[in-house]
């Protein structure tokens, strides 16, 4: 697949003041969005993550799953720059060099993430949730100067209907049941539009129901935007039916889709044991 | 993309109006005008027109009536209100970065000392040659053998300059702080720790004879502002109006940025640091602006405190002082900035009472308050205050 990503979905924010805010161009030429290239990362002698090599098509939707400790969620800090790889460098895109960026600064070129737990401003309403996580200009004077035009308030009006909150739009966050702060947190990914999607464990904690439609959001949201799915429940990870990644002690173990990757025998080992 | 069928499944009703908070971004462009008004409801807007009403005219008025009469206003009661004012602006400016972004200063007495420090410096400029040494030079430059001015006071016989330095002192020295503190990634308690460090070694600096603030006995023995003779009870009175009426402009400069996105932005600090970085807020640079705002304000309750109180020393920096201040906010109730002027105004109406009853009590009775309302007052007086209204009314939310 070999795609730009097309400039509308960059500033559906819609209103003119959010052009200048606009991501720098970001070269996907090779239609590879993230290089992950020989990426170790130690903690104490431990390493988390081993010469680890990953890339990710633009627009395609990437399942990684692997035992505990395998160096999935460290992987996910690596890239939106929680944490500093020891060596190895991550490419979003063929020009940006994610090791030298801020956590907000990586968010800003476009990677937006879902924490495992999930994390919303408990002391927000779900419509305040959303309003700060909507691309616009977020320097400090902004901030302090900034109105919502209506465009905006349509904005987070339909993604507040998409995640199924649009009747607690102004409840606060820190009352929703755990599944509807996963969907908030997930709303606030989609309201921010970002080109690539971190999703650690999104169905922790909700009923089968709410499963099914996470993965029905998230398939429908692969093509436009580059979808990693960090998961362990094995029924989801088979109904997103996609390319799905194993690692395994810090390093990729096995890449295919969900047949070729339960037929391996090194996956078979790693999850059932030796 | 997926339907809004996950709606369906909500147990909660429908939410027939949004709050007034939220209806209120609607507005297009907006005038100033109505913005500054939807800062607040009309029944809150008629309570800051009292409190003006009160403190700006009413209390002005008795005071001006004839000594002997029974509705007279005590003069020695305007400077001590006037100090009130200038605690509660302290109160709101800690209460700005400690209620609002989650970070407690234990030395924002600093900033207030470096204010006072600004205006005494211009106080002492103003005394002329009416000091005891009858020297252009202040009383203790003179009694210390110095020659001439130091560099550092140039300038500040010029009441503009020192009221800029008051506010520029107090932010400089906080932005570079806060510079390095939240560029390393200083949180919590440490933060406080280093903030008490802060104010202990400027209150050990100013001690000192050589660095040129009067040392151990500050600046004192003004004698007049602007032309007008610091004794005189209507100067008094005239600082005591000019401390309510910045006060209250404070306050809703203060209001208009908590409840702007600003305001939101910082309380998401608070509340999930690392969430809000994800979705592309530089947190230092929002904390960083916070916390000099902050300073500045306390460098203007100094500055007004000063001239009203007649005396600045380095005692000001004690670190007990700043501690007191942060009380007076969790009294009142942190995170909302009426609590924060109410707690202000309580724990010192109580210490003026107590130290002049039982002085041996006070600090008992100050650490008996701050226990009391970190136990069983989370949100302080004013959350106690709106928990008891809202039962009353059957409200929910607040």
């Amino acid at each position: 697949m070999n795609r730009d990503i097309p400039e509308e979905t960059i500033d559906q924010g819609g209103s003119p003041s959010m052009a200048h805010v606009a991501r720098p161009g970001l070269d996907t030429s090779h239609g590879v969005i993230l290089y992950v290239e020989n990426v170790t990362v130690s903690f104490d002698g431990l390493k988390a993550l081993n010469a680890l090599n990953l890339y990710l098509n633009a627009g395609e939707l990437r399942c990684l799953i692997g035992p505990n400790g395998a160096g999935k969620t460290t992987l996910l800090d690596v890239i939106t720059g929680k944490t500093r790889p020891d060596t190895g460098t991550v490419f979003f895109g063929n020009n940006l060099d994610l090791t030298q960026l801020s956590e907000y600064d990586i968010a800003l070129a476009g990677i937006g993430r879902k924490f495992q737990r999930p994390t919303v401003f408990h002391g927000h309403t779900v419509f305040e949730n959303l309003e700060l996580a909507m691309q616009a200009n977020k320097k400090v004077w902004h901030s302090l100067l900034a109105r919502l035009s209506r465009k905006q308030h349509e904005r987070i009006a339909s993604t507040a209907d998409t995640i199924g909150l649009i009747d607690q739009l102004y409840t606060r966050a820190g009352l929703l049941s755990h599944g509807q702060k996963q969907w908030l947190e997930l709303g606030m990914l989609l309201i921010q539009d970002p080109q690539l999607l971190l999703v650690d464990e999104p169905v922790a904690g909700m009923t089968h129901q709410e499963t099914e439609r996470t993965a029905e959001l998230l398939v429908s949201l692969a093509g436009k935007h580059t979808v990693v799915v960090v998961e362990h429940d094995m029924e989801f990870v088979r109904s997103l039916a996609r390319t799905v990644t194993v690692l395994h002690e810090g390093s990729v173990l096995a890449e295919g889709n969900m047949e070729e990757v339960q037929s391996d025998p090194r996956v078979v080992e790693v999850y059932l044991g030796a | 993309m997926v339907s809004s069928s996950l709606s369906e499944t909500s147990p909660e009703p429908l939410v027939a109006d949004p709050p007034a908070q939220q209806t209120e971004q609607h507005g297009q462009a907006g005038s100033v005008l109505t913005t500054f008004l939807r800062l607040h409801t009309r029944g809150e807007w008629s309570l800051i027109g009292l409190f003006l009403f009160l403190g700006a005219v009413v209390i002005p008025g008795l005071n001006l009536l004839p000594a002997d009469s029974a509705f007279h206003f005590p003069d020695y009661l305007i400077p001590l209100l006037g100090k009130f004012m200038c605690y509660a602006l302290v109160a709101l400016a800690v209460d700005l970065i400690w209620g609002y972004a989650g970070i407690l200063s234990l030395g924002h007495g600093v900033f207030f000392a470096l204010g006072g420090y600004a205006m005494g410096m211009h106080l002492m400029r103003a005394i002329g040659t009416e000091g005891v040494y009858r020297s252009e030079l202040p009383d203790f430059m003179v009694f210390l053998d110095w020659k001439e001015l130091p560099w550092y006071w140039y300038g500040f016989s010029n009441f503009g300059f020192a009221l800029g330095m008051a506010l520029f002192v107090p932010g400089i020295l906080a932005y570079i702080f806060g510079f390095f503190a939240f560029r390393s990634r200083i949180r919590g308690v440490y933060f406080s720790i280093i903030t008490q460090a802060m104010t202990y070694a400027l209150m050990l600096l100013f001690f000192r004879n050589d660095t040129g603030f009067g040392g151990n006995n500050g600046l004192t023995d003004f004698k007049r502002l602007l032309g007008f003779s610091l004794q005189e009870p209507t100067t008094k009175l005239g600082l005591y109006v000019t401390s309510v009426v910045v006060l209250l402009l404070a306050y809703l400069a203060c209001r208009y940025l908590v409840t702007s996105k600003l305001g939101r932005v910082l309380m998401a600090v608070r509340d999930a640091e690392s969430r809000l970085m994800f979705c592309g807020y530089n947190p230092h640079g929002y904390k960083l602006f916070l916390w000099t705002l902050s300073a500045v304000l306390c460098g203007l309750a100094g500055a007004l405190y000063v001239p009203q109180v007649g005396i600045i020393n380095p005692s000001e920096m004690q670190p007990a002082n700043s501690i007191e201040m942060a009380i007076w906010v969790a009294v009142g109730g942190r995170g909302t900035l009426s609590g924060a002027l109410l707690g202000a105004f309580l724990v010192n109406g109580v210490k003026s009472w107590c130290t002049a009853a039982f002085p041996y009590l006070w600090l008992y009775i100050l650490g008996a308050m701050f226990i009391v309302a970190t136990l069983f007052l989370p949100r302080g007086v004013a959350g106690l205050l709106r928990r008891q209204a809202d039962s009353r009314t059957g409200e929910t939310t607040g």
